[in-house]
């Protein structure tokens, strides 16, 4: 464990030093101010107004965030190290390899960071991300995450609600969809130099999905600001569907009223659906997603059974009441 | 001595090397260093959060490795004139051989627990699976008939018999193909070489 604080606290010390030298240091301890104080103002709101319920075992791996809500979710569960959550990643953005994005994201300016919402809403315009955080209720998550790619793992991820987020938005009636798009900045990102992928990276949710209360913005992960290849400073989190749907380092929210373009879908629309809910019976056209690796398990362990809507489907099966998974997969 | 300068380093090489008797061992040890290496990663777990993957990834990818470098001897032998590089066109398909039932292996073993059912399930139903078995089963042939023993035998057929390699390495590279979910760099920088392998021969058949 002292191996995983020490990665992160030094992963953490290169990440002021490098914002700093492009952002005022004045800037960048700001945000991480805001962050913190979110943090206590809704520590104090929880302790004050609702009955504390049973948390996730204190953090092993240290709290940059004072007031840290740590909510029941995921207790229990044996989290993926910091280190293999943080040097296995998919983000073509920085490369389609597994261990791309640890080594090319570490440049990455993610402050000031802006996201502009558009479309079928009251308040529109271009939010600086401090002002978005500000209202935000900081709490802790243990999610189980599951890529379509049949590996899996489990992260305590630190952010707010994202239906909380869309409300202050005011979404009108004709808001049917919430789509996503992620920065697109190939001097930044050196995998959209080429054309791997239809830049930007672009998802999206039905509203009533987005509004799930599962649905998570998160900006930190094992109590530490969100690192650079695992989405920073702001990515989604919706645990019942495949990882792809968990667009990361997001400039742009839309309400749509009709299904948004979603670049896994188009890309390969018989392989990645819209829904694209984690499914054990309804198998990737060239694997089966039945079973999954759990990442950090090595290769005589078994595999695990893969739970339909990644075991979360008390809180999200209603939402696809009558309608044919294998259709709309 | 003068005349050895004037030929230059390239003809001494060329002339000296493969005879030093310490050469041909030589070699075999260095197409084992891939091997050596999952071994060592697999027992010093090194080889990442998802081992299994990185197994069977990286044997196949030797496996396509060693085909195109066993491809490319009698090309480099002719162009060269490097004549005893045909001494080393038998171990380097094997082992192009080695690899590819590593992968295979590291396959049933480690990602399907030797569950035949769910093996030969996998292979029907997955196109990339089945090509994938299809150029292994090709390669089985090849392997057991690289003796010169069986040479000897088949005499006429050996070399028809081994025309097999082609349609081997075009499914292989197929195979690779068709798991790739967006980035074709790699199987696509394979494939120009492969091409370039293939259409030589073919230049070289029609001038005859």
């Amino acid at each position: 464990m002292s191996i995983i604080i020490k990665t992160a606290r030094t992963h953490n010390l290169e990440q002021g030093i490098k914002s700093s030298e492009i952002t005022s240091e004045s800037d960048y301890l700001n945000r991480r101010e805001f962050i913190k104080q979110s943090g206590l103002l809704a520590g104090a709101a929880w302790a004050g107004g609702l009955s504390l319920p049973a948390m996730a075992g204190e953090s092993e791996y240290g709290n940059d965030f004072e007031g840290l809500i740590k909510t029941p979710y995921g207790k229990g569960e044996s989290l993926t190290s910091f280190k293999d959550a943080t040097t296995y990643n998919n983000f073509y953005e920085f490369g389609t390899g597994k261990k791309d994005p640890a080594a090319n994201a570490q440049q990455f300016v993610t402050d000031p960071w802006s996201i502009t919402v558009e479309g079928e809403a009251n308040k529109t315009g271009t939010f600086h991300l401090e002002d978005i955080l500000k209202h935000a209720q900081m709490e802790e998550r243990i999610y189980r995450f599951r890529c379509v790619e049949a590996w899996s793992m489990v992260v305590p991820w630190v952010g707010f609600s994202l239906a909380e987020m869309l409300k202050r938005f005011e979404p009108n009636s004709k808001a049917k969809y919430v789509e996503f798009e992620t920065l697109y900045d190939p001097k930044q990102m050196p995998g959209q130099k080429r054309r791997v992928l239809d830049w930007p990276y672009r998802d999206g949710l039905r509203m009533d999905e987005a509004m799930n209360p599962l649905c998570f913005m998160a900006v930190g992960l094992y109590g530490h600001d969100m690192p650079n290849q695992n989405g920073a400073p702001i990515r989604l989190v919706v645990p019942w569907k495949y990882g792809f749907k968990n667009i990361k380092s997001i400039v742009k929210i839309k309400f749509t009223e009709h299904q948004p373009v979603c670049t896994w879908n188009t890309t390969a629309p018989k392989e990645y659906g819209f829904y694209s809910n984690v499914n054990p019976d309804v198998d990737h056209p060239r694997w089966s997603q039945a079973t999954e690796r759990k990442l950090g398990t090595n290769f005589w362990e078994p595999k695990t059974k893969t739970q339909m809507f990644n075991g979360y489907g008390e809180q999200v099966a209603h939402l696809y009441k009558g309608m044919d998974l294998t259709k709309y997969f | 001595m003068d005349a050895m300068i004037k030929r230059g380093w390239f003809m001494q090489i060329k002339e000296y090397l493969p005879g030093l008797c310490f050469f041909k061992p030589l070699v075999f040890m260095i197409c084992l260093l891939p091997f050596a290496s999952f071994v060592s990663g697999a027992i010093n777990q090194q080889l990442g959060p998802n081992p299994v993957e990185a197994m069977i990834r990286g044997f196949g990818d030797w496996g396509i490795y060693f085909l195109l470098i066993g491809l490319s001897i009698s090309p480099i032998r002719k162009i060269f004139n490097l004549n005893w590089l045909i001494q080393y066109r038998r171990m380097i398909g094997l082992f192009a051989f080695f690899y590819v039932c590593l992968h295979f292996t590291s396959y049933i073993w480690f990602e399907q627990f030797f569950d035949i059912e769910k093996i030969i399930k996998d292979i029907i139903k997955r196109p990339f699976i089945t090509v994938g078995f299809i150029s292994f089963l090709m390669l089985v042939p090849l392997a057991l008939t690289s003796t010169n023993k069986m040479m000897r035998r088949l005499k006429k057929n050996w070399g028809r018999l081994h025309k097999l390699v082609y349609p081997v390495s075009i499914l292989t590279l197929l195979h690779y193909f068709m798991m790739v979910k967006a980035d074709y760099l790699v199987p696509g920088v394979l494939l120009v070489i492969l091409s370039l392998l293939l259409a030589y021969r073919v230049v070289v058949n029609l001038k005859k």
